[in-house]
């Protein structure tokens, strides 16, 4: 998980010794070693100059983050080497050619290494009689239960069955029948009888996560891939499996039977669970989240994420979430009316009598909003840390995802949360009168109902109700991460943007929206209608994210001093 | 060998002798052990190896007890252990007892299973034994009869065991010749001094074939050798008194059994296994029962040899079971075509394809006749209908 862009000048890198191989016919000139499984250098293997060649070959076991197996056999490719002579020097054809020896037999693409010169065949008749006679074999057993199968839409079987597939099979035995609907563990369900042994899911457990939990039991055509007896496979990783198992062996409990993939929208967005900041994919239908998958960035999370984030997107959808925007009696029922209100109370309010408690569950552009309106009204701000317990592949124990963009901006203590304390003695000697509070409940952190009592005006922004927004003044309802676009600056600096997978309920919004609503009618001066907009302001005025732009995050995101 | 590792080099003895037909490691281990403890001494000795394994087939019990008495006894004697003779060299051999596997005497399958895993072969490259072998540490794996050797030819000196056998195929090795021949049995031979002919008829060798019994087919090599038809002729190239080489044209029978000849003709001597089938057998149950074996044996772990060693099984099955097709002898080479040639990770594809392919390419009227019988029969089963 290297290579992050960065806006920082790299050191040189040093030269790297690159070897010339001819694939299908093309010559490409391909690095002598490339970067293995674990990211270590290892001789370039022919896969990867096949990739180098934009020449796709075809595997199941095969995955660039898991160590090779070998064992599909579909990514067989041909291949030859420069002929030598008794001499050891090449040999040349009569018209000055090198002379190629073919190798008699194939070779693993996956797992081969390249050597200079050699030459890859991986269009010729053998080796696409080679691949259909191995989707062949993996079908024989297979139950072609498709019409039933979740993975169907996004299957490796279905997808090489339209290169490499027949029409009708030849296959007259009875299949072997293996368990189905085997209980893995709380998130995982298997059906042995689709599995094709590619051991992609045994891999990922025992050489990524470091749980050696799954491995194959029986021999020959019965061999069934299980968990130990009586030991849930239970990882908080477990569900990568499901989107490694290249056909519907391994399904989510959660996904299952809920959506057919080809309906689902994805996008691009990120985790908001930890300061990590996976990046996903957010598959969504008819403005409901069915689920989340890990979109690739070998800079964060290269192609996992954990369990608990990929499931915590329900609450995204819960009937209590906050719908309406709320003032005082009377105020009208308007965001208009509403933001006017409080535009014009916070106008009047005297320097120092302004708290704000921000979260750093907000984006970088809210809190860059944020930031501008306590600089306006001489308002101290602090935000509260959430923590939890971490790991060492990808949780992060601050559950926050923008802790750092927080601190960049201004926002945070130091530590974060060591301002709460004055808030409360502020509030307790009558200097706060107003106390605005973001995605948080302060009511659990030291401000508590009895605290918030004495204000004259309290101000909370939430997208579930808490008790600080049912003794709140004024409710303004925002939204997830998956109901807007934004940015998140996570724990190593790099900073991401994500976009808008669904709309929110009722009359909640953007907080970006309405926050810029309310600083223009507080301080009268016009502001971007947009993340964009706002995050180029971000870039202008702060010193960590100088020359950064919102189109420059791109999908992967950039690396910032921090 | 990768002897600039640094890592230390281990010895394997492989006898898990599994291959159908095949019988001789078992009768040095049970005759001779300190036969082939003595060459695994030299082979250590020789190439810097402190820690030796005897990989033993699991169902070779008595086979175990022997070699761990033998070794015992080698240590006794000071030519095993801490400072052998006197030497300053030291040297342990483990009896380590497999569980059951025919694919444990591939050699990385062997390794796997000797670091307590599931045999998978391991893929070449990059796992070569010599570089990346036990404990991914530089591995010499040697046969049982192999290593033997190694003692004889430090015996009597490279020149004179060279002298044994014929100019390409030094030495001697040991044939298990069974099936339908009188004499059943190992016999140990100078390498390409005896035919096929002399071995299945001469009376000090099989003695021939049962009364009235003609010879229809030989397994040269165990079962996974391709299989010889009396009457085939093969091309060879053999080297006369004078020194020149001359092409001939041989009955299959009068292939002196070495390695270069039996390979020229297609298959393999490969374990020393000589099954003889005369024409009471049928080949077609013959096969079916093969296939048993391989379908029993894949490990499973790459598509073509799992999945295809079991559909040969099946399909053979259906065949001897009254539900064949004529068309099945087509059928079956098709799918035994798809197995071999690289296609898998190891010998095994070639090892239960190429009966399928010979089997059926040089028998396959019976193939055929046998499942036209069934479809006149209609005893075909639902499923294998003939396609319309």
């Amino acid at each position: 998980m290297a290579n992050a862009s960065t806006i920082q000048t790299a050191p040189p890198a040093p030269a790297v010794e690159k070897i010339t191989v001819r694939v299908d016919g093309r010559v490409v000139l391909v690095p002598k070693l490339m970067p293995d499984w674990s990211g270590k250098l290892a001789p370039t293997t022919m896969i990867q100059a096949c990739q180098a060649a934009g020449v796709e070959v075809p595997h199941y076991c095969y995955h660039p983050s898991l160590p090779v197996a070998g064992n599909c056999r579909m990514c067989l490719v041909e291949f030859g080497t420069p002929a030598l002579g008794p001499d050891r020097k090449p040999v040349t054809n009569a018209d000055g050619s090198v002379a190629i020896n073919k190798s008699p037999r194939p070779a693993i693409a996956c797992a081969t290494p390249v050597s200079p010169g050699m030459e890859l065949y991986t269009d010729t008749p053998a080796v696409k009689a080679m691949r259909q006679g191995v989707l062949e074999f993996l079908l024989i057993n297979h139950p072609l239960d498709c019409p039933i199968c979740d993975q169907a839409g996004e299957c490796k079987l279905q997808e090489y069955s339209v290169e490499y597939g027949q029409s009708a099979t030849r296959f007259v035995e009875a299949k072997v029948h293996k368990p189905k609907t085997v209980d893995l563990g709380p998130r995982i369900m298997l059906d042995d009888e689709r599995c094709i042994l590619c051991t992609r899911c045994i891999r990922f457990t025992r050489d990524i996560v470091g749980d050696d939990a799954l491995g194959i039991v029986n021999r020959g055509s019965y061999n069934t891939i299980a968990a130990y007896p009586g030991r849930p496979f239970d990882n908080n990783y477990t569900l990568n499996t499901v989107d490694l198992c290249p056909v519907g062996a391994l399904t989510s409990k959660d996904f299952r039977f809920q959506m057919r993939v080809w309906f689902l929208k994805e996008t691009k967005s990120v985790c908001p669970g930890c300061a990590t900041g996976c990046n996903i994919l957010i598959g969504s239908r008819d403005n409901r989240i069915y689920r989340y998958t890990p979109r690739e960035n070998a800079a964060v999370n290269g192609p996992w994420m954990c369990d608990t984030g990929r499931l915590d997107y329900k609450w995204i959808g819960r009937e209590d979430r906050l719908k309406e925007v709320r003032g005082a009696k009377g105020e009208g029922r308007s965001w208009s009316a509403i933001l006017a209100n409080i535009a014009g109370k916070l106008k009047h309010a005297p320097a120092g009598s302004v708290a704000i408690v921000a979260s750093a569950r907000l984006t970088n552009e809210e809190l860059y909003l944020l930031r501008k309106l306590a600089q306006r009204l001489g308002a101290a701000t602090d935000t509260i840390p959430h923590q939890g317990e971490g790991d060492r592949l990808l949780v992060n124990v601050d559950k926050n995802p923008n802790t750092l963009g927080a601190r960049l901006l201004g926002i945070s203590a130091h530590p974060p949360g060591a301002n709460l304390n004055d808030f409360a003695a502020g509030i307790r000697d009558g200097l706060i009168k107003t106390l605005i509070v973001f995605r948080e409940d302060v009511t659990r952190f030291g401000l508590g109902a009895d605290l918030l009592g004495r204000l004259e005006t309290v101000i909370a922004s939430s997208i579930l109700p808490n008790e600080t927004t049912e003794r709140a003044h004024y409710v303004l309802p925002g939204c997830a991460p998956a109901e807007k676009r934004g940015s998140f600056t996570n724990a190593q600096g790099r900073v991401q943007r994500f976009m808008k997978a669904v709309e929110p309920p009722g009359e909640a919004r953007p907080e970006s929206e309405f926050l810029r609503e309310l600083l223009e009618q507080v301080t009268g001066r016009p502001l971007p209608a947009n993340p964009e907009g706002l995050f180029n302001l971000v870039a202008a005025e702060i010193p960590a994210f100088a020359g950064v732009t919102w189109a420059a995050l791109g999908d992967a995101g950039v690396t910032v001093p921090i | 060998m990768d002897r600039k590792s640094g890592k230390p080099v281990y010895l394997i003895c492989n006898a898990d002798e599994s291959e159908p037909g095949t019988f001789k490691d078992r009768q040095i281990i049970h005759k001779d052990p300190h036969q082939l403890l003595e060459g695994m001494i030299i082979a250590s000795y020789a190439n810097d190896v402190h820690l030796a394994y005897i990989y033993i087939r699991g169902e070779f019990v008595e086979g175990a007890k022997i070699l761990n008495r033998a070794i015992a006894e080698a240590k006794a004697a000071g030519f095993l252990g801490r400072n052998i003779l006197g030497r300053g060299y030291d040297l342990e051999i483990h009896v380590h007892r497999g569980a059951g596997a025919y694919i444990c005497g591939e050699e990385t399958g062997l390794i796997e299973s000797l670091e307590g895993k599931r045999p998978y072969p391991r893929i070449k490259p990059p796992y070569f034994p010599a570089v990346l072998g036990l404990y991914q540490c530089p591995t010499i794996v040697n046969n049982v009869e192999t290593l033997c050797h190694v003692k004889h030819i430090v015996a009597m000196g490279g020149a004179e065991y060279a002298k044994l056998g014929t100019p390409n195929n030094t030495g001697t090795r040991i044939v298990c010749l069974s099936g339908h021949v009188r004499r059943p049995g190992y016999y140990e031979i100078e390498v390409g001094k005896a035919t096929l002919r002399e071995l299945i008829f001469d009376p000090a060798f099989g003695n021939g074939l049962r009364d009235g019994r003609k010879l229809k087919a030989v397994i040269p090599g165990g079962v996974s050798a391709k299989l010889f038809k009396p009457g085939e002729k093969v091309k060879l190239k053999v080297r006369g008194p004078d020194g020149k080489e001359a092409v001939s044209e041989l009955d299959v029978l009068d292939l002196p059994y070495d390695f270069t000849s039996v390979n020229a003709a297609g298959s393999m001597s490969g374990s020393g296994a000589i099954i003889v089938l005369d024409d009471s057998a049928d080949l077609v149950e013959a096969l079916a029962n093969i296939s048993v074996f391989f379908a029993h044996e894949s490990c499973g772990q790459c598509t073509p040899c799992r999945e295809g060693s079991l559909w040969l099984s099946k399909a053979l099955n259906r065949l001897t079971g009254g539900g064949g097709r004529a068309r099945d002898a087509d059928y079956l080479v098709k799918i035994a075509d798809n197995i071999p040639g690289g296609r898998t990770i190891c010998a095994f594809g070639e090892a239960c394809s190429w009966p399928v392919q010979s089997f059926v390419g040089k028998f396959k009227d019976e193939f055929v006749a046998k499942g036209a019988a069934d479809e006149a029969k209609g005893s075909n089963r639902d499923g294998a209908q003939p396609a319309t």
